[in-house]
């Protein structure tokens, strides 16, 4: 075949002592990229040292399932930017042009992330003589799932920059990062610049080469945070009709994705269950206290909202950064989903709580599974000490 | 100047710093860096207060019971600091107001009270002047930075000057960055500093 006998031909330059050793990290990313490995897990120079199990499912097919679940709601999230702008503007296009709009606001963003995120990745894997991993062609694109369409793209490069270094790289890349990198960028640009993540200007693009006043257009959430009543029913909710970060508005999609997740096993539903149960009681909790109008709003209406479906399935599913213990992933989980309602109905500077939830978890994760292991030992010694005696 | 009492001033500088090597101090360097100006005053102040009050202990050092020196240190230290900030109110005003409660802990710096009995209890007067200026510059240098860096990304401008606007790159689509404002960002960014200065001193 034309491919292979090209990376072969070209293979002995880029092996130690050929011409171009210094780039052997970068071939041998664009030859795994181009076929199958045929190395299984452990063969890596160091990512995989140390386990056992050899298995063909590697980190390269996993993050590819991550990706194909995600288009369901990259294509939807693509036709709901221009149908937003078609509603706004009452510019009545039809499905094709909405899509068509959608898809040329969506391809700069999804450019900017992956060349910046991936020119930094190539650096630091050629800088330590490693092979590249394959871990940000997901966090790439999520980073795009999860802005503002109107976002500024100097300001998401920025963004995208900062998360792989101190997110991802200065912990060693891959695999060692303790805070889920896509989440780095979108809180990295939700305080630096809070006036393009928040507010009631920035969910809806304007039509290219349009010259008059920008129309303003509030998500759900920024219409509770106002006290303002509800535009969209909870059915356009579920849908994803409705103004919101680029792909995260749709339920339906989201679902899609987590369905394929759950099927090939790659998501954890102890997580996505508890993160679901978590909000339910928080919510239930509010709506017993009932004090204000946002507290009474139905339990299910988080769900809907925002982030949470796509944070739940994409983000706080995260295996690096999640919990590892199975009874820690419940209490992780549990307490990603309370925390999330917690902060978007009582706190006042932040209308959605996902993303913070999710990151200050990330931080007690391993906190939680050092507890549940350390827990297990003590009841271990204990049942042993009991046939002893 | 030999070469020894050359490197009590250089080593604080770099290899021995106490902020990014000794990690000390880290509370104040966080509260006072957002602006270029309370930083530099900052870093003044306690450079004055470490070196004088290394003199003065090192002159005491044989008179000091060893049960009583750290109050002994403290009531000297605490001397300094009010000195210090006096002078700061009577001059620098605004500064002053700026900075608040931490021209009075610098009491508390760890760097003050660590090299008092690291160094003055034990060499000679001058050398722990000196020791106490070089390691006085070696905490302002890092504040320098941070300022430096936290006001011209953070507000825009350097000593008030509002630098970005007069370059007119408010008008291409340039914005100032918040979290550069916020502690949260100077700590991450004394850990690029420690990053950059461990990497380069390993090689």
């Amino acid at each position: 075949m034309f491919i292979r006998d090209f990376f072969d031909k070209l293979k002995p330059d880029f092996s130690k002592g050929g011409r171009f050793e210094k780039l052997s990290s970068t071939f041998e990313a664009f030859e795994s990229f181009a076929f199958t490995p045929n190395t299984v897990t452990g063969g890596g120079k160091r990512a995989f040292k140390g386990s056992h199990i050899r298995d063909a499912v590697d980190l390269k097919r996993t993050i590819i399932t991550v990706v194909v679940a995600l288009m369901p709601a990259l294509l939807f999230g693509m036709w709901n930017i221009g149908h937003q702008t078609s509603m706004a503007y009452s510019l009545e296009w039809g499905f094709w042009q909405e899509f068509w709009n959608g898809f040329l606001r969506m391809l700069p963003i999804i450019v900017v992330s992956y060349v910046v995120g991936l020119t930094i990745e190539f650096l630091f894997a050629e800088i330590r003589h490693e092979e590249v991993s394959e871990g940000f062609i997901g966090t790439g694109l999520i980073i795009a799932m999860i802005v503002p369409v109107t976002i500024p793209l100097w300001q998401l490069a920025i963004a995208v920059a900062f998360a792989v270094v101190i997110g991802k790289e200065v912990f060693g890349g891959s695999g060692y990062n303790f805070l889920n990198p896509a989440l780095v960028a979108r809180a990295f640009l939700f305080f630096s610049y809070p006036s393009h993540m928040s507010g009631d200007s920035v969910w809806v693009a304007a039509p290219f080469r349009y010259a008059g006043d920008a129309v303003t257009g509030a998500t759900p959430l920024g219409q509770l945070m106002a006290s303002q009543p509800l535009s969209a029913s909870a059915l356009d909710m579920f849908i994803g009709t409705i103004p919101g970060s680029t792909c995260e508005t749709s339920v339906v999609a989201i679902l899609l994705g987590a369905i394929l997740l759950l099927v090939t096993g790659i998501a954890s539903w102890r997580i996505m269950l508890s993160v679901v149960i978590g909000g339910g009681l928080m919510g239930l909790l509010f709506n017993a206290i009932g004090a204000n109008e946002y507290m009474q709003l139905p339990f299910y209406y988080h769900y809907l909202m925002g982030g949470f479906a796509f944070g739940c399935v994409f983000m706080a599913t995260d295996p690096v950064t999640a919990a590892q213990t199975n009874s820690g992933k419940w209490i992780y989980g549990f307490l990603i989903g309370a925390f999330a309602v917690l902060l978007r109905v009582l706190n006042p500077a932040y209308p959605e709580g996902m993303m913070l939830a999710i990151l200050l978890m990330n931080c007690f994760a391993p906190l939680i599974d050092h507890c549940v292991v350390a827990r297990n030992i003590k009841k271990r010694q204990k049942r042993w000490e009991r046939r002893i005696m | 100047m030999n070469s020894n009492r050359k490197k009590l001033i250089v080593n604080p500088l770099s290899k021995d710093n106490p902020i990014t090597v000794q990690v000390l101090g880290i509370c104040s360097c966080l509260a006072v860096t957002a602006q270029l100006k309370p930083a530099v005053v900052m870093a003044i102040s306690v450079t004055v207060v470490i070196a004088l009050s290394n003199l003065i202990i090192s002159l005491l050092r044989n008179t000091i019971p060893p049960r009583i020196r750290i109050i002994v240190q403290l009531v000297v230290v605490s001397a300094l600091v009010i000195l210090v900030n006096q002078i700061l109110m009577a001059f620098v005003y605004d500064v002053s107001k700026q900075l608040s409660v931490y021209v009075g802990l610098i009491i508390t710096n760890c760097i003050v009270m660590g090299r008092l009995e690291a160094f003055a209890m034990t060499n000679k007067p001058f050398d722990s002047l000196l020791d106490g200026v070089g390691n006085g510059l070696g905490y302002g240098i890092i504040l320098v930075i941070l300022g430096f860096v936290r006001e011209l990304f953070g507000s825009g401008s350097l000593w008030g000057y509002p630098i970005f606007e007069k370059l007119g790159l408010y008008n291409i689509g340039y914005e100032n960055n918040g979290f550069i404002i916020m502690a949260p960002m100077a700590l991450i960014l004394v850990g690029i500093i420690i990053w950059i200065q461990r990497s380069r001193n390993e090689a």
